[in-house]
């Protein structure tokens, strides 16, 4: 589905992504960890186009992005921090954006109907809490019927109900067979959502795992408990 | 784009800086016709003031708006829509909002209290100037990530092309005076797109002969028809040039 070959990126002398490889496929729900600097929101944005590598290919469905803007229209994205414009309702973000998508398919409006988003058509961005934000951010990326969701820390800052509708979704989601990729640092939420684990320091990719084979390898009972394993060793 | 733009339209009237902007302008248009008993010097007075104001508001709002923007820039990139559209979508938005203010503020009293043809003239100018000066914030808005440093640019650009290229200028007359430099001046208006409007202006409005020899120079030259149209496309291309060079490095940046 999505293949990342051999992409570095360089932020002026820093190294962010030095030859990363990477191959996804759907039904997948993919965790990408690593601590804070590593390359992951590099390494999403660079597979949504928003940065360019300095070397390296990325595909998707067997095509270079490189030229093609279309591929976009398959992927939802949720960003880690969603600012709007302040005086923009959240009714005129929903209809600006199924504009640009004009998609003729049927919409999945099940995120906007749990969040009671209805509630709130009317109400500008800049009123509302941080957590709304998300719930907009969340139900955006999820209403187009994506096959590729990137989730940058989806839950912070929703509160505990709306983090678990959201869960709901993504392991909904998961089972229809669409590609899922999270970032998130909260271990504990990880452990029922997903299939893989990427873990990622300095720009470099250190593993690309199963659950399963992880926990075997670590001897921990649990995903969290075997990431915070790998995340120690990785320090010595 | 036209979904994008409405909404970037939307959203900037209702700022409260524009709403303040526009009430300002129309305080100063009303008085300045009011306590002015003829026309042309309520003009005077009210180029001035626009010339001053309209390229300030417009140059540190857009700056200020472009990078409050940053990360809706950032989640429209990620739908399938070409980068150029996102940049075009925020530039005409903020110059047709800017626009529309200055003409709800100034345009209105302008055009009831003066002549149509100097109306015309000081409406387009004063657009004019608005959009170029948009055109500017796009500029160093895009040549630095941090906003702090872009807003600071913003300002010494206006400080520049408002204060210190007349100061040069003078400079230049003081320093050269005895030489034959009047057609060099012509020539050195060009490069202050505000030096180019009041000249314009000024023009229009007759006071040309307050300007001496050099105002004779201006008169031959701005004065015919081929010398408006240089000098409006001259105007033109300062709001194109510096867009241009915005959008092409937007295109390329890393968000």
């Amino acid at each position: 589905m999505i293949e990342v070959k051999d992409i570095s990126k360089k932020f002026g002398k820093l190294k962010v992504l030095n030859n990363v490889n990477l191959t996804m496929e759907e039904g997948q729900c993919i965790a990408l960890i690593g601590p804070n600097g590593c390359g992951k929101t590099t390494l999403i944005k660079s597979i949504l186009g928003m940065v360019v590598p300095n070397s390296g290919e990325i595909y998707f469905d067997k095509k270079s992005i490189k030229k093609d803007i279309a591929y976009r229209k398959d992927i939802g994205y949720m960003p880690q921090i969603g600012r709007y414009p302040e005086n923009m309702t959240v009714g005129h973000i929903i209809n600006m954006i199924k504009g640009i998508r004009n998609s003729q398919e049927e919409l999945d409006e099940e995120l906007y109907h749990q969040f009671g988003i209805q509630n709130f058509l009317d109400k500008r961005m800049s009123t509302l809490s941080g957590g709304t934000t998300q719930k907009v951010s969340a139900t955006l990326a999820f209403l187009f019927n994506p096959k590729v969701m990137i989730l940058d820390e989806p839950t912070a800052g929703l509160d505990p109900i709306a983090a678990e509708i959201l869960k709901e979704k993504i392991i909904k989601e998961k089972k229809n067979g669409k590609l899922i990729l999270i970032t998130s640092h909260i271990l504990s939420e990880l452990d029922e959502l997903i299939s893989h684990v990427v873990f990622m320091q300095d720009g470099n990719l250190i593993f690309h795992k199963s659950v399963k084979d992880l926990i075997a390898e670590t001897g921990s009972e649990s995903l969290s408990k075997s990431i915070i394993y790998v995340l120690k060793e990785s320090l010595k | 784009m036209n979904r994008i733009l409405k909404y970037v339209i939307l959203d900037i009237i209702k700022n409260k800086i524009v709403v303040v902007y526009t009430i300002i302008l129309a305080l100063f248009s009303w008085s300045a016709f009011s306590l002015e008993d003829n026309e042309t010097k309520g003009l005077l007075t009210l180029l001035n003031i626009v010339l001053l104001t309209a390229p300030l508001v417009s140059i540190l709002f857009s700056t200020i708006y472009i990078y409050n923007s940053s990360e809706f820039v950032e989640l429209l990139a990620s739908h399938p829509i070409k980068r150029s559209r996102i940049w075009w979508s925020l530039f005409l938005g903020l110059s047709l909002s800017l626009v529309i203010a200055f003409i709800l503020g100034a345009g209105i009293p302008i055009f009831i209290f003066a002549d149509w043809k100097k109306a015309l003239m000081m409406i387009s100018v004063g657009s004019l100037i608005s959009v170029i000066f948009v055109a500017i914030a796009f500029l160093s808005s895009i040549m630095s990530r941090d906003k702090a440093k872009g807003i600071g640019v913003s300002i010494l650009l206006w400080l520049y092309f408002a204060l210190l290229f007349d100061g040069l200028v003078l400079f230049l007359l003081f320093q050269f005076g005895d030489y034959p430099i009047e057609k060099l001046m012509v020539a050195l208006t060009a490069l202050s797109p505000i030096d180019m409007a009041r000249v314009l202006m000024l023009l229009q409005l007759d006071a040309s002969a307050m300007m001496g020899y050099t105002g004779a120079i201006f008169q031959d030259f701005f004065g015919t028809q081929l010398g408006l149209v240089l000098s409006f496309t001259l105007l033109v291309l300062w709001s194109i040039i510096p867009f241009s060079i915005s959008l092409f490095k937007f295109k390329r940046k890393d968000l």
